[in-house]
């Protein structure tokens, strides 16, 4: 078979993709970019399509409503992006579009040319009217590279994709040679994004020169860590980027088999995915010879039952091939002898989407970004006690500080910062001292957190350390799969006494047993999993000490949150005569109404849900959350005044 | 043949061994439970094996450490016995001791290890939790008894090894993993005979039930 030159056939395709899109787009019309990922549908985007669509062919306008993936803003979905050229307006940003406000939309916007200021978020390019989305720190403090497309784009059209300059990469990595791909990314110093940090590159070397028949090409996909979803926005938002690079490492190790390991629990991602390899199998950008190339490489999508540690790579190689999905031990890595002992490349969905990039810009742009160390940029996912929470890419070497504060908003309710969980339930706790901490690999394993896969939990003033270890402590218990001794025994030892203590039950006995368990577990322990699990108990004990002690000696919660240490009562100075909120919410009738008309909590009937704090009117704000719950006022049901 | 140094004693061995079978057979003890002697890919589950080799900040298995020319390995420095006794306690606390009352007691690798390692038959400091099953009976003619089990997997291994294919698996996951039969319904096995699951298993976990054994013997002496 003739060998074509990839670059003229990539030109055909990309020629046949404008002239496709040309025309769809061959009217002006006003376009509704509404943001369909899982996080917007889950806040509501499909009662908002459904809106846009029937408002649309009520008034029998020209518009079309266009599904994008998310673009991150977490805080403002559902986002839509309007684009209405004849009205003199730059495409702009509606943050919170509610069915009613798309209708609103519609009428006053796309009808009458009327784009209700006090609706907007910002326009998407630069002009003189509207506040460009460039001048807020939430935005122009970001550094995009994998997420670039992500929510500009809709991802279930290759042509899209293509247009914005998409597998030109994967052309010109079929122009050279694989060992001149593995090169550029070495030079590039690109490191593994799943958690650990291990050069890519120097995966890539290893692999194209293991023997031992064909090699396979795993792109892990099973994110799996509470409040992280990298992973899954990318694949939903951008799929094609991640193919590319999947094609590109192909060609660079000499794999001919591609697997994507996707959990079960993203079923539009594994959809989405789906459909994006049927595509550019049939575009030619998958399959036998890749544009006219001698690249055979293809792809499947293997979807995963949800076990986390079917994240760690000799776990996922287990539960491929069918078996229970346990760890085990390293050597052999994957590289020599991973899936069905052929040689096995897997990297996470951020490290292969960063690829196409560097091929097309080259390593020594991608080394301009972030740090010497930590090259390129990271993407979290923010969430917690900040005002806009979401997906935050940045580059390497960024301080917390800057994430926390200018990027996400700080902490909302004048609150004060107390801590930040970042690398999920195998990172650590860091306090106030670590917020100038450069974000990359090294300093962070240097504070005793982790870059870990991009999880960041931001905690105010109102929450327990103690009770946040033991949620993490519960998550990797759960999620242990109960091979060796030190995580299936220690984790759950751990688990119990954290309980203990945030009932009050702790001692400082149990305080030196904490401490002494979590090292053995983490020295112990046969993989990732249980060697990183106790980072939240370890991190936490040794910054907020103080906090540990409060439980075990004074039966104090200082967050107010452990439920058995605290009480809640209603202060008698701010709460308003006659006002029956809290009584109608409680549960369990436990709230009375004192001879003064005011309201009492029967400490006996509470079952502290917490309710009536947040039913109580901001303007009484009356009821109060104390610890340790013995201090509560006693308030007579019959009250003399 | 290499050396390689062993508690300052010297051993000769072939190159790409195990370091726990080459300690075994030279007459030095180190603690393990889920290994077996020629096993090509250990389990490395029980965390028991650990010791310290020069050069070497971390804890080292030696069920899955291959031996290499002049390293020097201690079997018993604090830190690892330290760890080893935490082991052995974790095990402890979801072990049902009531040794008077076990098929297994005086020849029980739990008790050989207490007495090795100077660590009382006890939970303490931790927590004793058993699991609510107390006897599997779901095999013809073997009675497990998961609050013995330390879940080393000698039984599946022994019984790949002899049948091909195990009888018993590992089933449910994480803190509740025991071992399992899934019901035992495969009729091409013929279970009850070899018994090597029962002799290799470390403690009394799997017993040959009383009455099977009498209606077999019964039944053979008709």
């Amino acid at each position: 078979m003739r060998v074509k030159n990839p670059k003229a056939v990539f030109q055909e395709i990309h020629d046949a993709a404008a002239g496709r899109r040309a025309s769809v787009e061959k009217q002006a019309v006003p376009t509704v970019h509404l943001g369909m990922a899982t996080c917007g549908i889950a806040a509501g985007a499909l009662e908002t399509k459904k809106a846009f669509e029937e408002a649309i062919l009520e008034r029998g306008i020209a518009a079309v409503v266009h599904p994008v993936g998310c673009n991150g803003h977490c805080y403002a979905e559902p986002v839509v992006v309007i684009d209405h050229p004849d009205s003199g307006f730059s495409p702009i940003l509606y943050p919170n579009v509610s069915p009613g406000k798309a209708k609103m939309l519609v009428k006053l916007f796309l009808e009458e040319g009327d784009p209700r200021f006090e609706h907007i978020l910002g326009a998407t390019v630069e002009n003189e009217m509207i506040p460009w989305v460039m001048e807020f720190s939430r935005f122009s403090k970001e550094t995009r590279i994998v997420t670039r497309l992500c929510g500009q784009i809709d991802p279930e059209s290759i042509d899209e994709y293509i247009l914005k300059d998409g597998y030109a990469s994967l052309a010109r990595a079929l122009e050279m040679e694989p060992a001149d791909i593995r090169q550029e990314i070495k030079a590039s110093g690109l490191r593994g994004r799943g958690g650990a940090g291990f050069p890519t590159g120097e995966k890539w070397e290893l692999a194209a020169q293991a023997d031992g028949g064909d090699k396979i090409l795993i792109c892990n996909a099973d994110e799996g860590d509470p409040g992280a979803y990298m992973d899954r926005t990318i694949l939903e938002s951008n799929p094609h980027q991640v193919i590319e690079g999947m094609a590109i490492c192909a060609r660079a190790v000499g794999a001919e088999k591609g697997i994507v390991y996707v959990r079960a629990e993203y079923p539009l991602a594994v959809d989405i995915v789906g459909k994006a390899i049927c595509q550019a199998r049939e575009t030619g950008l998958l399959g036998d010879c890749i544009l006219g190339s001698a690249l055979h490489f293809d792809i499947e999508v293997f979807q995963g039952s949800g076990a986390f540690v079917c994240g760690e790579e000799t776990a996922l190689i287990q539960s491929i091939e069918g078996a229970r999905g346990m760890p085990v031990y390293r050597p052999p890595f994957p590289v020599e002898s991973g899936l069905y002992g052929l040689p096995t490349v897997i990297n996470n969905v951020k490290t292969l989407t960063t690829v196409p990039p560097i091929i097309e810009k080259g390593a020594e742009w991608f080394r301009g970004i972030g740090t010497p160390g930590s090259p390129g940029t990271t993407v979290f996912s923010v969430v917690g006690e900040v005002v806009h929470p979401g997906l935050v890419e940045i580059s390497m070497g960024v301080t917390l500080r800057t994430l926390i504060f200018d990027i996400c908003g700080g902490i909302p309710n004048q609150k004060k910062f107390k801590a930040v969980q970042i690398g999920g339930p195998s990172g650590g706790c860091l306090p106030e001292e670590f917020l100038d901490t450069p974000i990359d690999f090294d300093s962070l394993n240097e504070a005793g957190a982790m870059m870990g896969s991009g999880g960041m939990v931001v905690m105010d003033e109102d929450s327990c350390v103690v009770d946040v270890s033991r949620y993490f402590l519960d998550f990797t218990q759960n999620e242990s799969c109960g091979k060796c001794t030190f995580c299936r025994i220690g984790t759950r030892h751990l688990l119990d006494i954290l309980s203990r203590i945030t009932k009050g039950e702790g001692s400082r006995e149990d305080l030196s047993c904490l401490k002494d368990l979590s090292r053995a577990v983490s020295e112990g322990s046969l993989c990732g999993l249980g060697r990183t699990a106790p980072n939240p108990v370890m991190t936490s004990l040794k910054y907020f000490e103080d906090e540990y002690l409060a439980h075990v000696d004074h039966k104090k919660c200082p967050g107010t949150t452990c439920r058995d240490l605290t009480a809640f009562y209603i202060d008698l100075e701010t709460c308003a005569r006659g006002c029956d909120v809290c009584v109608g919410c409680c549960p369990v009738d436990a709230i009375f109404t004192t001879r003064t008309r005011k309201k009492g909590i029967d400490q006996q009937l509470c079952v502290k849900c917490g309710e009536c704090k947040v039913v109580c009117p901001p303007e009484y704000d009356a009821v109060r959350r104390i610890s340790p719950a013995e201090g509560v006022p006693v308030v007579e049901r019959l009250d003399k005044e | 043949m290499i050396f390689i140094n062993v508690d300052e004693k010297k051993i000769s061995c072939e190159e790409g061994r195990t370091l726990l079978d080459v300690c075994l057979e030279n007459g030095i003890y180190i603690p393990n439970l889920c290994h077996v002697k020629g096993m090509q890919t250990p389990p490395a589950s029980c965390r028991m094996c650990m010791v310290a080799i020069d050069g070497e900040k971390k804890p080292a298995m030696a069920c899955t450490t291959r031996v290499r020319e002049n390293m020097t390995v201690m079997t018993d420095t604090p830190e690892i016995r330290h760890l080893q006794r935490t082991a052995l306690r974790l095990l402890l606390s979801v072990h049902d001791i009531d040794c008077k009352n076990c098929s297994a007691n005086k020849h029980c690798e739990l008790q050989n290890l207490s007495r090795f390692l100077k660590v009382g038959l006890k939970a303490a400091p931790y927590a004793t939790l058993l699991k609510e099953t107390a006897i599997d009976r779901t095999h013809p003619c073997l009675d497990y008894y998961p609050n013995r089990c330390l879940l080393c997997g000698k039984c599946i291994h022994v019984c790949r090894q002899k049948n091909g294919q195990s009888v018993f698996t590992f089933a449910r996951r994480g803190f509740k993993t025991v071992i399992s039969t899934f019901g035992f319904d495969n009729p091409d096995v013929f279970c009850g005979e070899c018994l090597a699951c029962v002799e290799i298993c470390p403690v009394g976990a799997l017993v040959v039930r009383k009455d099977a054994v009498n209606s077999n013997q019964k039944e053979e002496d008709t």
